[in-house]
This record gives structure tokens, C-alpha cells and sequence, in this order.
């Protein structure tokens, strides 16, 4: 009864994260975007620097008609919002939020292979979509869901190779062993697998600048061209989901996850204001740069980020067998 | 110094500066702007001034004035004098809707009658009431601003110069206008 009563708790904290911790991201790009481009961002909802603008958001999109296209592949069409959006959830139960007040790991579920875990769980996430993109009968949403394909090939190399470098520092899979074992000299002697990673997981989740799959300006919007209402809605969610779980990944990976003064009391805090702080800098680089054109996008993987990858690799590998 | 991946860093540093700078937003519905003068916000209408001369309704090139006006006789005022007539408006109206706000129509006015008021904020929900007539055109005279002073060394202006003449001598201490 006791497990029950903990496994449901679990997934109860896990959920509230997942509905509100994308919020507060989504809220954070309006405003910081906004004021890096020398606007205020949204103002009015909500009465105080329009805080709740984000929850009027989600009203208008619940008042919205769902309209399914007459050439869409019907079923692909509707599963392809929640395809995108549950493997964030999932993915977030594994991640660590660190020690929480003395009472040990604060973390939806402890896996031997968690990092395995969440990286599978990032890539399905993307099938969703490529589903749209297919299913959608539009030919804007098809040449979108094409790229995708192509980022998606691209990226999981570079960003899986960084991941090995990594777990082979530290000599284990678990997302928490790899945070525990994490010493601060790593950051400069996996700074190019923490690079390779964090642009990678951009790419992966189609944020700009790699985010040619949507591109307004050439397709409309990709793969989400025909969706509106609460799917569309739902594919902005797992975006920003999408932004939480890489920041989180990177924070437990490459920042130590909880390293920080009085870590045992307060390990949670260091891990979110990281997580935050990796956020930022996501937005920061939609403001700051342009959109990588496709061909682009492609030679970054197999040019650059690839052969960084695999360098780190060999850096790490000769560090581990002295 | 030039070297590689700096465009990337300038990118983020000006993104950054932003962040810490004031924005540059009007909060229009909250603050209200602050104009310069001479705004082009709505036209007033002097009706004294006007001599229903038609020279506005002519020159306006969207067509967006209508004047109609009737004569009225001045009686002599001395005995065996001649009488007077004079034009007294009967309609004065102001098509918002087709205006384009190019000022012809106050330059080319000779009596002054019209003038810019920088009111700005008269939306309708119905076209047709974008169509000011004389009445509300009057009203907007209230929120024309007095003219700008002239530059303190330039000529003030003929009329007033023989204003200034023809005063007795006392005439030094009063100044500007």
C-alpha cells in the first residue's frame, strides 16, 4: 500500500512539473524575448506584467473548432499532438531534481539506464512530428515532416555520442550516478561534448535557428501548417516540455545537476536554477540568430558537430583508461 | 581582431544589451503619446472665419468636403448706405473615412477657418459616422493648440508690426506675442 501510495505521489509531482514548469519557460520566452528585441512582451493578461497571458492562451485555444483536413491521414493526423507531447512526460520521470532537504533523490523513478531512457524517449518525441507532417495531406506539412526526418538522422548522432562520452566519465548509465560522479574539471574537459549536446538537443527540438522544419516564412509552419486548436496547442506544449527536458538532461549531465554549496538541503534548487538557466539560454540563441538554412542544418551535424562529438569521445576515453 | 564564431558572440552581446536597456514600447492605451506639433490628428473647423469660399472643398484631392451655404443681406447700417450680404454656412461636413489627411485644405484656406488639432482618437464602429459635420468640427477648435512662438530674432509678422506702430509710444514694454 505504502509503494502505491509513493508511485502515485511520484507521478502526481512529476505531472504538476510537467504542466507548469513549460509554462514558466514559455512565460520567460515572451518576456525576455521581448525586452532583447527592445519590446515588453505581453502586458495586459493577467494585470501584473501580463503574467497570465500563457493561461489565456490556453483558454482561447480550448474555445477553438478542431478541424481534421479532408486529405489528412485521420488517424496519424489526431495521435500525432499526443505523440509529440507524452514522451516529455516520460522522459521527465526520469529525471533527477536532486537531494531535497536531507530526504534523499528527488525523482520520479530511479533507472539503472536512465539516460538510455530519456534520450529514447527525446527521439520518439520528435515522431510526432514527423507524423504530422505525413499525415497532415498538405505539401508544406510534407516537405516540413521531411526535414524533420533529416534533423532528426542528423542530430541523434552527434547529441547520443556526447551522451557516451559522458556516461563513460562517470562509468555509469543512471542519470544519478552520472550527476554524483560529476566533478568541476569537467566542465573544460567535456565542454565540447556540453556544446555538441545542447546544440544537438536545439536541433532535435526544431528550436530556432534549426528550426527550417517550420519555417514560416518558406512552409508556413511545417508540419503543425494544418493543426489548430488544442492539438496545436499541444505542440507548443512539447515544445516548451522539449525545452525543459533538454535543459534538464544538460544540467544532470554537464553542470553537475546539484553540485552546489549545501547541496544536501538544497540540491533541488541548484538543479532548477540550472535548468533555468539552460533555458535562457535556448531562448536566447531563437533571438540572437538567424535560421540555419537546410543544407545548413545537415553540414553542422556531419561537419562540425560530429566530428567534435567523436573527438570528445576520444578525449574522454584516453582520460578514463589513465 | 577577427576570429571564428565572432558574428556568434556579437549576436548574443547585442541580444543581452537589449535585455538590460529600457524598451522603447509606447504604452499608448495607459500613457498617452506625446506628440510633436503641427500633429495631423483631426481638422477643426473656425466657422466665424469661413466665407464659404469653396477653395477647400475644391483644392481637396479625395473629394471628402461638402459645403453648402446660403446668402444672407446685411441691412445699411447709416441711412442711405448699401446694404451688405454675407454667406452663412448651412452644412460643413468632414468625410474621415476618405480623407487622407494632406493638409491642402488648411493651406489653402484664406481666412483661417481650419486648423490641425492633434486629437487622433475618434474610431467609429459605423463609416458613417467618420462623417463630421460642422457642429463636431467645431467642437475640435477647443483642442487646438496656440500656434508655435516664432524664433525670438525672426519678423513678427506684418499686421502686427503695424499693430505695433500704430500704438501711441508707450509701445517698448510690450513684447513677444
Amino acid at each position: 500500500m505504502g509503494e502505491l501510495i509513493d508511485a502515485v505521489l511520484r507521478c502526481l509531482v512529476v505531472l504538476g512539473a510537467f504542466l507548469t514548469l513549460p509554462l514558466l519557460v514559455g512565460q520567460m520566452e515572451h518576456k525576455a524575448m521581448a525586452h532583447m528585441q527592445s519590446r515588453v512582451g505581453p502586458m495586459a493578461a493577467g494585470g501584473f506584467h501580463g503574467w497570465a497571458q500563457l493561461v489565456a492562451d490556453g483558454v482561447k485555444f480550448v474555445q477553438k473548432e478542431s478541424i481534421t483536413p479532408v486529405a489528412a491521414d485521420r488517424r496519424v493526423f489526431e495521435l500525432a499532438p499526443a505523440v509529440a507531447l507524452v514522451p516529455y512526460l516520460v522522459a521527465l520521470l526520469a529525471i533527477p531534481l536532486g537531494p531535497f532537504f536531507g530526504q534523499g533523490n528527488l525523482i520520479g523513478q530511479d533507472l539503472d539506464l536512465g539516460l538510455f531512457f530519456a534520450l529514447a524517449a527525446m527521439s520518439v518525441g520528435v515522431l510526432g512530428t514527423l507524423m504530422g507532417g505525413l499525415g497532415s495531406g498538405n505539401k508544406y506539412s510534407y516537405i516540413g515532416g521531411m526535414r524533420v526526418a533529416a534533423q532528426l538522422m542528423s542530430y541523434e548522432l552527434p547529441m547520443v555520442l556526447a551522451a557516451a562520452s559522458i556516461a563513460m566519465a562517470a562509468g555509469t548509465l543512471s542519470l544519478i550516478g552520472i550527476a554524483d560522479a560529476w566533478e568541476p574539471w569537467w566542465l573544460l574537459a567535456q565542454l565540447p561534448g556540453l556544446v555538441v549536446f545542447f546544440v544537438a538537443g536545439l536541433a532535435e527540438l526544431q528550436r530556432p535557428p534549426f528550426d527550417a522544419p517550420l519555417a514560416d516564412a518558406e512552409l508556413v509552419m511545417g508540419p503543425l501548417t494544418e493543426y489548430g486548436g488544442m492539438r496545436f496547442a499541444m505542440f507548443l506544449l512539447a515544445e516548451y516540455a522539449g525545452i525543459v527536458v533538454l535543459a534538464g538532461l544538460t544540467t544532470v549531465l554537464f553542470l553537475g545537476g546539484w553540485a552546489g554549496p549545501w547541496s544536501d538541503q538544497l540540491g533541488w534548487v541548484w538543479t532548477l536554477l540550472k535548468i533555468v538557466v539552460v533555458s535562457f539560454l535556448v531562448i536566447w540563441a531563437r533571438v540572437a540568430y538567424p535560421r540555419l538554412r537546410e543544407d545548413q542544418v545537415n553540414a553542422l551535424a556531419w561537419k562540425v558537430l560530429v566530428p567534435l562529438a567523436l573527438a570528445q569521445v576520444l578525449i574522454t576515453t584516453l582520460v578514463v583508461v589513465w | 581582431m577577427t576570429f571564428y564564431g565572432k558574428g556568434l558572440l556579437q549576436g548574443l552581446a547585442v541580444t543581452l544589451r537589449n535585455l538590460t536597456r529600457r524598451s522603447v514600447t509606447a504604452h499608448y492605451p495607459d500613457v498617452e503619446p506625446d506628440l510633436p506639433p503641427r500633429s495631423r490628428g483631426v481638422i477643426a473647423l473656425q466657422e466665424e472665419n469661413c466665407t464659404s469660399c469653396m477653395l477647400c472643398a475644391r483644392e481637396c484631392p479625395s473629394w471628402c468636403i461638402t459645403i453648402n451655404s446660403h446668402k444672407e443681406v446685411i441691412p445699411a447700417t447709416t441711412e442711405g448706405g448699401r446694404d451688405r450680404s454675407q454667406n452663412v454656412l448651412d452644412q460643413f461636413d468632414i468625410d474621415y473615412s476618405i480623407c487622407m489627411y494632406c493638409s491642402i485644405c488648411i493651406e489653402v484656406c484664406p481666412f483661417d477657418a481650419l486648423h490641425w488639432s492633434p486629437e487622433f482618437a475618434y474610431a467609429e464602429g459605423d463609416l458613417k459616422d467618420l462623417t463630421h459635420d460642422m457642429n463636431r468640427l467645431r467642437t475640435w477648435m477647443d483642442t487646438v493648440p496656440a500656434p508655435q512662438a516664432l524664433d525670438p530674432g525672426a519678423e513678427q509678422g506684418k499686421e502686427l508690426d503695424a499693430y505695433r506702430a500704430s500704438l501711441p509710444e508707450q509701445a517698448d514694454g510690450a513684447e513677444g506675442g
